[in-house]
Order: C-alpha cells, then structure tokens, then sequence
C-alpha cells in the first residue's frame, strides 16, 4: 500500500505555499494594526501641536465664531472631576480589592468578583444615565460632582481587581510572620500586606485613572460641560474630553483646530500616566497589574 | 559498589537563620547569656498587661471592609434599578413591540428602536468581521513569528491603542477616516463589490463603513490580547509535538496552537463584541446619527448607544426620556449577558482569572 | 532493510555556548541504541540534533555532518520539515493532542502529509495500534474519546502509535518512560524490543538498567562529548574510560 508520508518527495509545493501565505498574513495583519496608531499619533501631534499656543492654555473658549481662546477651564475641569472620582474610586476600589483578597474567599466573595467584573462591563452612557437619575434628577442641575461620581464608579472594578491580586501575590509567610509577631489582623492587612502589595496597587490606581481621564459619554449628562470659568463642583464643568467632542462637531474651523489640541493633550496626559505607570513597576517594585 | 557521596551537604543545625527579635533563644545560646533575675511580682505584672483584646478593631474593620465589598453590589444594583425604574413608562406604553418599532418619532411622541438595534448589531458585526482576522494575525505573529526583540514593542504599541480615548478616535474618524472613505475606499468598493447591494447610494464618508472600520480599531486591542494570553498558555509539548511530526510552522500553529486555543479565542471574540456594543463616542460622531435601516454600507444610521449620547439632554418629554432609558436597559442587559459569556469561554482556558486589568 | 545513521563531528549551540563537541557516532540500523549519561550532558541535545528540532529552540544551533541513511541531515538543500517527517520522536512528557479523538491523534501526520483514503488510513492507524501495543485497549473508542483522556502509559503508547504511523526510517525516544508508573515501564521497554525489527531506534535513558535492558549499544555522554560508545553489556560491566566507570559505579550523576 502506498503511503505518501513515506514517499521522498518531500514537502509537497501546496503545504509550503500556504506556510509562506499564512507569514504573509501574520506580517500584514501586524502592519495594519498599527499603521492606524501611527497615523492617529502623527495626526495628534501635526495637528495638535500645530494650533497651540500659550493662550490655549489660559484662556476659557471664546463664543461660537469669535477666533482665538483656549480650554483652560476644561483642563482645569478635568483635574477637578478627576479628583472627585478618586475621592470615591480609590477608597472603594482598595477596600473591594482588600476584601475579595483577604476576608472573601467564599461564595459571597464569588459573587461580589462577579459584580465588579459585570460593572466593569457596562456600557459607560449606561453609568452616566444612572447618576444622572441619582444625582442630577434630585438636585435639578448638573454639576461636577455627578460627574466625578459617575467616573469614580468606573474606577472601582480596575482598582479592586488589581489590589486583590497584588495582594494575593504577597506570599501568606509575611502575613503568617506578622500575626505570629502579635499584630492583629487589620493592622497586618493594611500595614503590612497593603504595603508590600503597593506598588502594583498604586499601578492599577493610576491605570483606572488612565482609563477614565478620556471617557466623554458618562459626563455628557453629569457634568455636561460649561464654555466660562468654574471652579463650584456644584455646577456643569467643563472637561477637556466634552470640549474635543462638542467642538468636533461643531461647525467652526478654528473650533476644529482646537479640538485637535485639545485631544493633544488629553492623550499626553493619559500617555503620561501609563508611561509613568511602566517606569514606576520596572523600578523593581511588585509586578504591576498590566 | 563504593557508596557515592551526597553530593549536598546538610545545612548546619547549629547556625541559626536570620532570627526576629521575639525568638525563644536556643539553649546553647541561652547558657551564654547572663542570668536576669527577675521577681515574681513582676513577671505577673507582665502577664497582665498583654496587649489588649485587638478582636472589637479587627471586627470594625472587617465589616467597613465588607461594606466596601457589597458597596459594588450595590451600584450594580442600583444602576438596574434606575434604568428599570425611568423605563417603566416606556415599557407600559409600548411593550416589547418597542424592539421592532421601526418609527422614532419624537414629534408624536412615538418610539421603536428597531432602527438603533439594526445599527448596532451591524456596526458590531462589521467591526469583527474586520477585527477578528486582524487581531488573530498580530497575536500569532507576536507568538509564533516574531523575533524576541521585536516581541515587547509591538505588543506594547498594540495595548498602546486602548489608551486612546472613544472621542479622540472619533475625532480622527471625522477629519481623516470619513474623508479616505469618501474618495478612495467608498468608490473602490462600489466598483468591486457594488453588486452585492451593500455599497450603493451616495458616499458621504460618515456612514455605516466609516463606524464599523474606526470599532474595528477599537476592538482589535482586546481581542488581540486575550488571544495573546491563550495562545501562550498552550504548552510548548503541543508546539513540538506536531513539529515532529514534519509540520510547516503553519501547520504547527494551525494544529497545535490554534486547535487548543480555540475556545479561549472565541471568549476573547465574544468580549470584543461586548465592548463593540457599548462603544458611543467615537461612533456617534462617524455615523450619521439617522434613524435608518438601510442595506447599503455606505448609508448613515444609528446605533442604540448613540441616540441616548445625542438626544438624552435635548428630550423634551416623560415618555421621550423614558423610550431612551428603555434603550439603556436593553443595552445593559445584552452587554451583562454577552460579557459574562466570553468570561465564562475565556477562564475555561487560562484556568481561573487572568491579570488583565482592562476591557 | 533498516536505516542507520551516521553522526560526524556534530557541534550543538545554545546561543555562544557550545553544548556538543564534535561527536561522532554510528548507530547501525534496526538496533536500539541507548544514550546514557547525568543531566546536562548533551544526551537529549544530542537526540534532537538528530532530527533538527534542536533549533526550534530561540538562539540554538547546530553544525556537522549527519546523514540518516542516504539524506544528509544537515545538507545545503536540505528541509528539516522533511527530516522531521522521516524521523520519528517521543517526548519525555506524552503530548498527545487533547482536542483530537485517539484516531485523529495517530493520524494527525497522515493528514498533515496529504493522506485522503479512508480506508487505509483506517489500516495504517489500526496498524501503528497495534506496533505500539494500545489497539487492543482502545479499539472500541478510537473516535469516541480524546487523546487525553487515557492514562499517562496509555498516552505515551499513543504518542509512539502517532509517530510510527507516518513510517519514519528512525525514532528517537527522550526518556520515554521516565514519567510513567514501572508496569507502563515495563510495557514500553517491551515495545522498544519489538520495534528494532522495523525501525532503528536511539533511547535516551537515565536509567542504567533501562539501557541494558533494551539496548544493544550504548554511548555514554559527558559534558557535550560522547566518551565511550560500544556494546551495552561492555558499557555497563567493563567500560574502558574511567569516566563512564565513574558513572556506572555511582560516584556522580
């Protein structure tokens, strides 16, 4: 019987042509993949930079039309949401993190990992449209504050995840050395595995801000956006993603060119805090949670 | 037989390891320390002023800290609760009829959301049809093809595209994407594929194609990654395996990477299309904002996402804002099913949770 | 009508550091030939020099002149795709594939190599069943069960079931029986007995007594040389290097 495997005909022409299509492939599918992040970057910065300026930065928007002003209030107003949302991400995100590592191994833990996963998933319109019921509904206007609210929630999934297995990864012989030492068990967690854990803790904090530094469509019902000066959390805030998207859209060519700056330093920002994220974990601290 | 000497020698019982201070001092070294006296009294005094009971903090701390825990429960919950809630009056008026009303009417007060569900779906669906091949390739090529060096940074500049916020891809959607598809990717595909009925009508750039093409680029990082980490926890006994075999490097991966990883993939897929689903800004700003069902690629529409982000703040009207919570809802719903489907896919392989920290 | 296999100054790379030293070695087809020596002296290298898979490793190399009966392994023109396909290898650890029905694991090579016929497809892996002593054990659920749901023997029997079935000239054998229980042992090393009438085989073994059990010849390795090589019983009772006693008595390795 004639077996072809045992024929020296070797590779058959087929078989190589379609090994040599297949790296084809691989090589062009890299290539396309990131041709489009290049060609953002470059965009970003031919664009971007091009219309900056120093008044860009301390100027407030000039009314529809009029040529010139910046987006001081919304980089400001930025800063300022994102406070917000760490005020309220951070303290729940660690302590979910510390509790889903330390005291929730059971089934009630599966079930809060489960949730913190499925909030992780919602759609971010979604979780703007919630606060706005909480919050804006109840107090008849919108303001910062909601705003901040709606990020902060979109920080906790992020930072719990990563602070549990940060935490997990601290070997249970340092926890075991504390407690045999005398320190009572909140003191060992916070402490001492909090802090062996706090580089990568600090990395996922800084991942979930990352994250959420660009979202527009949770604020677009929250903070909703504000063309002067404010500093009140109690009002609309302006926040340099609300400013690219309003004024992209916008009719004005000068408005578009801004816009483009505006976006330049929204992705430096974001770009910023990752680049710092990487620096901060291959500085030798504990693993990072990316 | 000469008996073989152990090679390693036993480590010195006497030389005690690094020693916490609060060690019971071994009897060697307890003969060598000076004798201290001490009264009875005293030692009693020691006894009795332990440290005080550490059970009422631990317990207060416990509980805050499960109050953390269940405090994300509880969002989840109430955000349900807000969208079910805001959408009762949408629900009573119109019933499940809602999903294949093809009006959006606001004018007479009359909402189907057929339209916005046709746009999303198709959206999604284009965008991994353009992604999921994509994606595949740079996975395997980073894991399979690629030479050491180049491994970090290409993988690095992959991630590097889900840092880029939703608006800032809609603003190069816009001013870059829509204009390449107006003049050289819109005519070339009427030319070439015309005939299926997908790339007829007027070109304007903005459209269907334009949304798909900019959530493709969107998704890619996700499902690249996930497939990443699959195609990396097949052992590398399979990858030799079939090389013994006499298998072409393709056919090693197709056989003995791919085959394996398969399920993991499609978890991965699966939670490409559930960000797809949720995605807003950058494809309210590329697609046309129309409520049209419309076979051709090439026409603007609407997907569910994007007529909450655009009409929300401008609707007048209890049952216009209640038909647009309604949409949330449905979106809510889909995207908690379709996410925690690809979880389930994508732990079934990498054996429990991964370290991603993203999508 | 066996192959043997000519092995002349073979030097093995791993990156700059040289792991084989210019070996030379004759193994005489339709023998088995043992590789013996402690850890981390070339033996596995060695082995998969012989069929190109050392530099699937990232950084590793290999020169010399190998011929596997009329092919010469490492030639100008030559394809280690092919090499690979006339030469056969069990691993130390079974791999066999766990998406694949027991029959579509030993045909896996067939398919790959272009093999359509059902019929002597179905021959051909009721064949190498049978050389590897597992088709009595599996024959009612060839597609009914995975690769992987046999036991650990089981599995390294199917492995060798799946190199046999694409008729290699030689197969080579990294510890094979090293992560199995002693009566799967038993069971392959008798297998390895009876498969020198069709195939030359080359076994790397930790295990002395493995080698004198199934060998005829035996070459003992140190340090990325091959030392002694010459008949089993001869290794093994009285070596003529002083080295390859050291090891046989025990006082290393």
């Amino acid at each position: 019987m004639h077996n072809p495997a045992q024929s020296g005909q070797g590779v058959s022409i087929w078989r190589r042509a379609s090994n040599h299509s297949a790296t084809l492939f691989a090589i062009l599918a890299a290539i396309l993949v990131i041709v489009p992040l290049l060609a953002i970057f470059v965009d970003l910065l031919i664009k971007g930079a091009g219309s900056f300026n120093l008044a860009f930065l301390t100027h407030t928007p000039k009314p529809p039309g009029e040529e010139g002003g910046g987006m001081a209030n919304a980089i400001v107003g930025t800063g300022l949401i994102l406070g917000v949302a760490s005020l309220i991400g951070v303290p729940l995100g660690i302590g979910c993190g510390i509790y889903l590592a330390e005291y929730g191994r059971g089934r009630l833990g599966d079930l809060i990992r489960f949730t913190a996963d499925v909030l992780n998933g919602i759609p971010s319109i979604v979780i703007g449209m919630s606060v706005y019921g909480l919050i804006v509904l109840r107090q008849k206007h919108f303001s910062a504050f909601s705003g901040g609210v709606a990020l902060g929630i979109m920080m906790i999934p992020t930072i719990a995840r990563a602070t549990e297995e940060m935490l997990l990864m601290v070997p249970n012989m340092v926890r075991e050395a504390a407690l045999g030492l005398g320190i009572p068990k909140w003191r060992t967690s916070l402490s001492i595995t909090l802090r062996t854990a706090s580089g990568g803790v600090i990395t996922g904090c800084m991942l979930a801000f990352a994250r959420v530094a660009g979202e527009t469509a949770p604020l677009l019902f929250t903070a909703f956006g504000n063309q002067f000066w404010s500093l009140k959390l109690n009002q609309p805030m302006a926040a340099l993603s609300l400013q690219v998207y309003v004024y992209g859209l916008s009719p004005y060519d000068d408005w578009h060119k801004q816009a483009w700056t505006g976006a330049l330093i929204l992705i430096t920002m974001i770009v910023g805090a990752v680049a710092a994220v990487r620096i901060v974990t291959s500085r030798g601290k504990m693993k990072g949670a990316s | 037989m000469p008996e073989s000497p152990n090679p390693k020698s036993p480590a010195d019982p006497a030389e005690p390891a690094q020693k916490p201070v609060t060690a019971i001092p071994t009897l060697a070294q307890a003969a060598t320390r000076p004798k201290v006296v001490v009264s009875k009294s005293i030692l009693e005094r020691i006894r009795q002023t332990r440290p005080r009971s550490s059970r009422i903090p631990d317990k207060v701390f416990a509980l805050l800290i499960l109050l953390t825990g269940i405090s994300v429960f509880m969002i989840v919950v109430f955000v349900a609760w807000e969208l079910v809630d805001k959408s009762k009056l949408s629900l009573h008026q119109f019933g499940f009829s809602f999903f294949w009303g093809r009006d959006w009417d606001p004018v007479n007060d009359q909402y189907g959301a057929l339209p916005f569900i046709y746009g999303t779906l198709v959206s999604s669906l284009l965008a991994l049809l353009i992604a999921v091949p994509l994606s595949i390739g740079v996975a395997v090529f980073v894991t399979e093809m690629c030479p050491i060096r180049l491994r970090p940074i290409i993988s690095f500049l992959v991630e590097l595209l889900a840092a880029i916020p939703s608006v800032i891809y809609g603003l190069w959607g816009i001013f870059v994407l829509a204009p390449l598809v107006r003049e050289y990717l819109g005519p070339f595909l009427a030319k070439t594929l015309g005939w299926t009925g997908l790339f007829s009508g007027p070109i304007y750039g903005i459209g269907m194609l334009a949304a798909g093409i900019i959530m493709s680029i969107m998704v890619i990082p996700i499902i690249s990654s996930i497939t990443r980490e699959v195609l990396t926890a097949v052992p590398q006994s399979q990858r030799e395996a079939v090389l013994a075999l006499g298998a072409t490097r393709w056919e090693m991966i197709r056989m003995g990477v791919l085959r394996n990883a398969r399920i993991g993939i499609v978890g991965g897929v699966i939670l490409g299309l559930g960000r797809a689903l949720g995605e807003t800004m950058a494809v309210t700003m590329v697609i046309g904002n129309r409520a049209e069902i419309s076979k051709s690629l090439f026409a603007p529409g609407y997907t569910m996402a994007s007529v909450i982000a655009n009409e929300f703040t401008e609707a007048t009207g209890d049952l216009y804002l209640s038909a647009l919570v309604e949409i949330g809802l449905a979106l809510f719903l889909v995207t908690l099913i379709v996410n925690a489907l690809a979880r389930l896919l994508v732990w079934s392989i990498t054996g429990g949770r991964t370290g991603r920290a993203n999508a | 009508m066996g192959v043997g296999i000519e092995v002349r100054g073979l030097n093995a790379y791993y990156g700059k550091h040289l792991a084989l030293k210019s070996v030379d070695m004759t193994v005489p087809a339709n023998h088995v030939t043992a590789v013996i020596g402690p850890s981390g002296c070339g033996k596995s290298t060695f082995v998969r020099c012989l069929n190109r898979m050392h530099e699937t490793i990232p950084d590793a190399s290999a020169e010399g002149d190998v011929r596997v009966g009329d092919v010469s392994v490492y030639g100008d023109g030559t394809d280690p795709v092919e090499v690979r396909r006339r030469i056969g290898m069990v691993f130390q650890k079974p791999n066999p594939f766990p998406t694949m029905s027991i029959y579509d694991n030993v045909a896996a090579g067939l398919k790959l190599n272009g093999f359509r016929n059902r019929k002597q497809m179905d021959e051909l892996v009721e064949r190498s069943l049978k050389l590897s002593a597992l088709w009595d054990e599996v024959k009612d659920t060839l597609h009914k069960k995975s690769g992987a749901s046999l036991s650990g023997g089981q599995q390294q029997r199917l492995c060798i079931a799946r190199s046999l079935a694409v008729e290699p000239d030689v197969l080579l054998m990294d510890e094979p029986a090293s992560a199995l229980d002693p009566i799967s042992t038993s069971k392959i090393e008798e297998l390895i007995f009876h498969l020198k009438q069709h195939y030359t085989v080359v076994i790397v073994t930790h295990n002395m007594q493995q080698a004198a059990r199934v060998a005829e010849l035996t070459g003992f390795f140190l340090m990325g040389s091959l030392i002694e090589y010459d008949k089993t019983e001869k290794i093994l009772t009285a070596p003529a290097d002083k080295r390859t006693e050291d090891y046989i008595t025990g006082r290393f390795g």
